[in-house]
């Protein structure tokens, strides 16, 4: 594995058609605690699914799930077509090698609550970090895609800056630029604007809009029910580890089935207005 | 008064910034400065410049006379490129090996782990000096050093007298010993850096050997390198260890000399010297390194001490030079 080494052109265009995400029976246990029990949930090609729920209801491991950044105990989740983590064969799973794992999660960029930004290099260094050493993209043509996506999160001028001189919302847009810089299919949000100051959000908010606007297939864990109604085009709700409603966001969101979700709803609206 | 923002605030009072309030009396300190001053004089007297009978000759105490004949002498300056050579070539056995270890230390495999903490516990649990000893007889289990596979064919046969060398005894013996402390160096650094880190580099599709040594190892660097600067240090002074097995370090250099002129306390001093010498550079290298991997986890660094002198200098006397505002 050391030595084989990948053109430096983007990986695998093969087609598949079907759903971008599909999970189902997914189960996740930490010892005795079981934190996902049973989920299953469907992602459109370029569809924004936004996932709600209190906290603790399994939302943020269930979407590291999906890059395998958590092993799940039983179902199966598919990106783009593809088993994540396994390989199937003769109906048996097979562990993928770390390689292998790696080649998938590159099209799946993912967005993290505390940014992760690499705090020793600076906004180039950490958006150029991975096409450079992952894709082997050459130097000027990865400087040259990470000036335009600084200039599409608007912060051209942050170039040279360390994330420590960074405000928290320049670093989730940098984190964001940092994901988009290895061209993903996929781009996975969990609690982005959770660590933010409120005055913060908005501008991470309107690039994540953008970015959905642009025809990104896009999974967010959020509180944020004004994006969620401005932008999901699906919503599910979670609770104790299960899927409790899914579906088109304007149902799901102003007329709800299920009690719990109404209730979960009408807390998270009246705390909106509280702090409005 | 220049202070732009004074003329916009409303004076509400009286201020407190220009008048200098009395300070607290200490009289403590004056008679602490009085004594302390005191004791140094006498010490550098004392130690400097009294001098004693000595056989025939008027000598200083310390016999300052000798350490400044010997100070500069080509056979000390051999014993000092030896102990240099045994500190870089040990330090770099013990920074490889406690990295190699630290990271079977934390993998999850448990042969591996297992094997660096029997590693640690064999090699920290033994004072170094028996260990060099140890190295320094192999050849009492081992007369001939076979290279091979276990039970199976040899393909290199070794005489061990002619090939454990004094050095290579004291390398190994220092530098395996080294690699036991590093680890443990290495492994507190790899764990002071957050999850998150690697969670950000694998979902950017790195492997987990590309993210340690790109992501977790940098960051790690920070914590692992004031320690490691001591442990430099500390090689320094140990490597005289290897005066006992016959290498002829600086410490062993100096013994030669007065083994036959019995000056043993100036040489004592002149080897005690150079490995002030050598720390003080050491000391001023760790400083340098330490700014380096703290890149990005200070807003601003601070100026170096020579920066901060030139400031100083370019404020005595504006105009002399201009210095980049962030030099």
């Amino acid at each position: 594995m050391m030595f084989r080494r990948r053109a430096a052109t983007a990986p695998s265009t093969e087609r598949h058609d079907g759903p971008m995400v599909k999970a189902a029976g997914v189960y996740k246990r930490y010892g005795p605690l079981e934190i996902i029990r049973g989920v299953d949930f469907e992602v459109q090609r370029g569809e924004v699914s936004v996932i709600i729920g209190p906290s603790g209801s399994g939302k943020t491991t269930f979407l590291r799930c999906i890059n395998h950044l958590e092993k799940i105990d039983a179902g199966r989740i598919h990106v783009d077509g593809k088993t994540v983590g396994y390989r199937e064969v003769d109906g048996r799973l097979h562990e993928l090698r770390d390689a292998e794992v790696c080649r998938n999660r590159e099209q799946i960029g993912m967005v993290f609550q505390n940014f992760n930004l690499f705090p020793h290099k600076n906004v180039l260094e950490n958006i150029i970090e991975a096409p450079r050493g992952v894709r082997k993209i050459p130097a000027a043509q990865a400087k040259a895609r990470a000036y335009e996506l600084l200039e599409r999160v608007g912060l051209s001028d942050k170039v040279r800056a360390y994330p420590a001189q960074l405000s928290g919302g320049q670093k989730q847009r940098i984190a964001i630029a940092r994901a988009l810089a290895m061209d993903p299919k996929l781009m996975l949000f969990d609690e982005p604007t959770s660590a933010l100051d409120p005055e913060l959000v908005g501008e991470v908010l309107s690039v994540m809009k953008q970015l959905a606007r642009d025809g990104m297939t896009m999974v967010v864990v959020t509180h944020e029910m004004g994006f969620a109604q401005d932008v999901a085009d699906t919503v599910t709700f979670m609770s104790d580890g299960k899927v409790v409603e899914q579906g088109p966001a304007p149902e799901v969101l102003s007329n709800p089935e299920e009690e719990r979700t109404r209730a979960f709803l009408a807390r998270a609206m009246s705390e909106r207005r509280a702090s409005a | 008064m220049t202070d732009p923002q004074e003329k916009t605030r409303p004076v509400a009072g009286p201020t407190f910034i220009d008048e200098k309030p009395v300070p607290v009396p200490r009289p403590g300190r004056w008679v602490a400065v009085v004594v302390l001053t005191l004791i140094a004089a006498w010490g550098v007297y004392t130690l400097g410049f009294e001098k004693i009978q000595r056989g025939h000759l008027m000598q200083t105490r310390l016999g300052w006379e000798v350490v400044g004949q010997y100070f500069l002498s080509p056979n000390i300056f051999n014993g000092l490129l030896m102990t240099l050579e045994l500190t870089v070539a040990a330090m770099a056995i013990g920074i490889i090996g406690g990295v190699v270890l630290a990271v079977m230390r934390l993998s999850s495999n448990a042969m591996l782990s297992g094997a660096s903490a029997l590693y640690i516990w064999f090699f920290r649990g033994t004072p170094v000096l028996v260990q060099l000893l140890f190295w320094f007889n192999l050849s009492y289990m081992f007369p001939r050093i076979d290279i091979g596979i276990p039970f199976g064919p040899v393909f290199v046969s070794l005489d061990a007298n002619t090939f454990i060398t004094p050095f290579l005894a004291a390398l190994l013996g220092l530098g395996l010993h080294e690699a036991a402390y590093m680890c443990e160096i290495v492994r507190a650094g790899i764990l002071s850096v957050d999850e998150g880190q690697e969670e950000a580099a694998q979902s950017l599709g790195m492997t987990r050997r590309r993210a340690m040594f790109r992501i977790i190892l940098p960051q790690a660097m920070k914590v692992i390198i004031p320690p490691t600067g001591s442990q430099t240090i500390g090689m320094l002074k140990m490597s005289s260890l290897a005066s006992v097995i016959t290498v002829v370090e600086l410490l062993h250099s100096v013994q030669l000399i007065y083994a036959s002129t019995y000056d043993t306390v100036p040489l004592l001093i002149v080897a005690s010297l150079w490995y002030l010498v050598v720390t003080s550079i050491l000391t001023v290298g760790q400083y340098y390194v330490e700014r380096r991997y703290s890149r990005g986890s200070v807003r601003n660094q601070p100026l170096t001490p020579l920066q901060r002198l030139r400031r100083m200098l370019d404020d005595f006397h504006p105009g002399m030079r201009q210095l980049p505002p962030n030099a």
